[in-house]
């Protein structure tokens, strides 16, 4: 795995390479050197197949961080390449055509955190939610304790608990 | 005999495809129409739906709608605490909820640096064998009715049933058993445990026999089934194909194999593979696997570590923080590879949990292309034969 990474660390301008276990690695790649390195390590390296697409919100930091795991099933061993975007501009390439499969990752993506993918197949489709009209529900900024407080109505009787608070008086009742 | 494959390049009853390539059909002209299979439905597998666009007898156009089960589970876990995730994540998969506590565990372990005892890693194989054998005994029953033979789905739940008396007295729970946690597993086997498993795979064994001869031997199933909803393997890869519908495709397609996790290294055991890539074969090959299940029960209990401890010591769960990280963790599930990806900021809640289940690339892109030109009465045999959970879609 560490051969593979020195190798494409200088021709794609790869950062933060992570060794995870002997086989799994994650690296940062560029916006622009995304589509090539993943048709480099598709075509050439053997990892033919598509485990997940998804995303991460640095919310602090103001990026959504896109992350391509893929597995090559000969040598046993999987890599995932990071790609952070931007969150005022969350628009990325689409690969629905390297993976037909890809194309419902991205719709979920562009439901649940607002990452465009222009040309995506069906990519404005409803997926999940229907008639979603607040802010994509996966953003960290996306409250749903305020969500559900204004969508629905508490039954009367019932009472809410802090759970970590709850958790402590059941596990030390005598307040040790 | 050359499998029948359903695409052909002169499909006259096909419609044309406008400039942007959808299909250019005209349900005003008379030719076509929408028939909605599901979410109510006795040929859909669980709350999701399938829009069809029919001619005739003949499906041109399906869609996969899903968000009947929607409970966002990853958010959820966003705003707890690693210990309080561990008891939510089962619920992902009603039928086979194992592999979800499994690979949250094992991806919690990893990046806190936890190292699980060895026999608990035993009892873990035990487990998610056990859960593969109910799942497939619910398929089974399931890709029978499909096809009008519904006393085989009476039978596999029966002996279903048997397994669940087995989860209860090892877990207390018989669907949701929040069993495998960060660090081990709750307990040991308790004492006479073996034998019972023994008495229940015995059965099993007997009933899969009588499965085999009145479903798999039937000239009505082998009608229905073979030769219907090929998949042919050069598309596996771009489709994200795993597990059993990969490996009836002549792929031998195993976590287990590929990449081993937890005793599998130390099991004595061979993927099936069939070439036919059909309903038929996808059928027979989980089949199989039930049978190979069986026989890797019998080995874990023969030479599972008779003491020891199951489960490793954690630190203050209320105060639990795992440094920052990400990683991935997989398993073969009844369905196909499942995996957890994990990402860690430093604090006491995830960052980001991201549930990877067979279903969500099978029952979506993969049954769309794949339902096109089949008959209406099959389409719930295709659907079953993709063993597909629509919860594992939505999270």
């Amino acid at each position: 795995m560490r051969e593979l990474l020195e190798s494409l660390t200088t021709p794609y301008s790869l950062t933060d390479p992570v060794e995870q276990r002997p086989d799994l690695a994650f690296v940062t790649a560029g916006r622009g050197q995304l589509r090539p390195l993943l048709m480099h390590l598709r075509d050439k390296e053997g990892f033919t197949h598509l485990v997940i697409l998804t995303a991460v919100d640095w919310l602090e930091e103001g990026e959504f961080q896109l992350t391509y795991l893929l597995s090559d099933r000969t040598h046993g061993r999987d890599i995932g390449v990071r790609v952070m975007i931007p969150r005022d501009e969350a628009t990325m390439e689409s690969i629905h055509d390297i993976w037909p499969t890809a194309a419902t990752y991205q719709r979920e993506l562009r439901e649940m955190f607002g990452i465009d993918f222009p040309g995506s197949t069906r990519l404005n489709e409803d997926f999940i939610l229907e008639g979603w009209a607040d802010i994509p529900p996966y953003r960290r900024d996306f409250d749903t304790l305020k969500y559900a407080d204004e969508t629905y109505k508490q039954r009367p009787g019932r009472e809410t608990r802090d759970p970590a608070q709850h958790m402590k008086e059941q596990l030390y009742p005598d307040g040790k | 005999m050359a499998p029948f494959k359903p695409f052909q390049d002169d499909r006259s009853q096909y419609p044309e495809k406008r400039a942007d390539g959808t299909l250019d059909i005209d349900l005003s002209s008379g030719k076509y129409l929408k028939l909605w299979q599901g979410p109510q439905h006795p040929g859909i597998t669980g709350n999701m739906s399938v829009e069809l666009t029919v001619c005739g007898d003949e499906v041109v156009e399906g869609k996969t709608h899903v968000g009947y089960l929607h409970r966002g589970f990853e958010k959820l876990m966003e705003r707890r605490t690693f210990i309080q995730c561990f008891p939510i994540v089962c619920r992902i998969c009603v039928p086979e909820p194992d592999f979800n506590e499994y690979c949250y565990a094992a991806a919690v372990e990893e990046l806190a640096g936890i190292k699980v005892p060895e026999k608990a890693n035993w009892i873990r194989t035990l487990i998610l064998e056990m859960g593969r054998i109910n799942s497939y005994l619910m398929y089974l029953g399931g890709q029978a009715g499909a096809f009008g033979m519904g006393v085989i789905g009476q039978w596999t739940t029966y002996v279903r049933d048997l397994m669940l008396d087995r989860f209860e007295e090892l877990t207390g729970a018989r669907i949701y058993h929040m069993f495998i946690m960060p660090g081990g597993v709750r307990d040991g086997l308790p004492d006479g445990f073996e034998a019972r498993m023994e008495e229940t795979l015995q059965e099993i064994e007997s009933t899969l026999q009588d499965v085999y001869e009145a479903m798999f031997c039937n000239a009505i199933y082998k009608k229905r089934a073979v030769g219907v909803g090929y998949i042919d393997p050069a598309l596996l890869d771009s489709y994200g194909v795993t597990g059993p519908t990969a490996r009836a495709a002549g792929v031998a397609k195993d976590v287990r194999r590929d990449q081993p996790y937890l005793v599998y290294p130390e099991l004595d055991f061979e993927p099936v593979v069939a070439t036919e890539s059909d309903i038929y074969a996808r059928s027979d090959v989980r089949r199989r696997d039930l049978l190979v299940s069986i026989d890797l029960i019998r080995q874990i209990l023969v030479r599972m570590p008779k003491a020891g401890p199951v489960m490793a010591p954690l630190p203050n769960v209320l105060h639990w923080k795992i440094p920052r990280g990400e990683t991935y963790v997989r398993g073969e599930c009844s369905r196909g590879e499942y995996g957890y990806y994990l990402v860690t900021d430093g604090s006491g809640y995830p960052r980001r949990v991201n549930v990877r289940g067979p279903s969500y690339t099978h029952a979506m892109a993969l049954l769309e292309r794949f339902i096109v030109n089949v008959n209406i009465a099959d389409v719930a045999g295709l659907m079953v034969s993709l063993h597909t959970y629509p919860p594992e879609i939505e999270r």
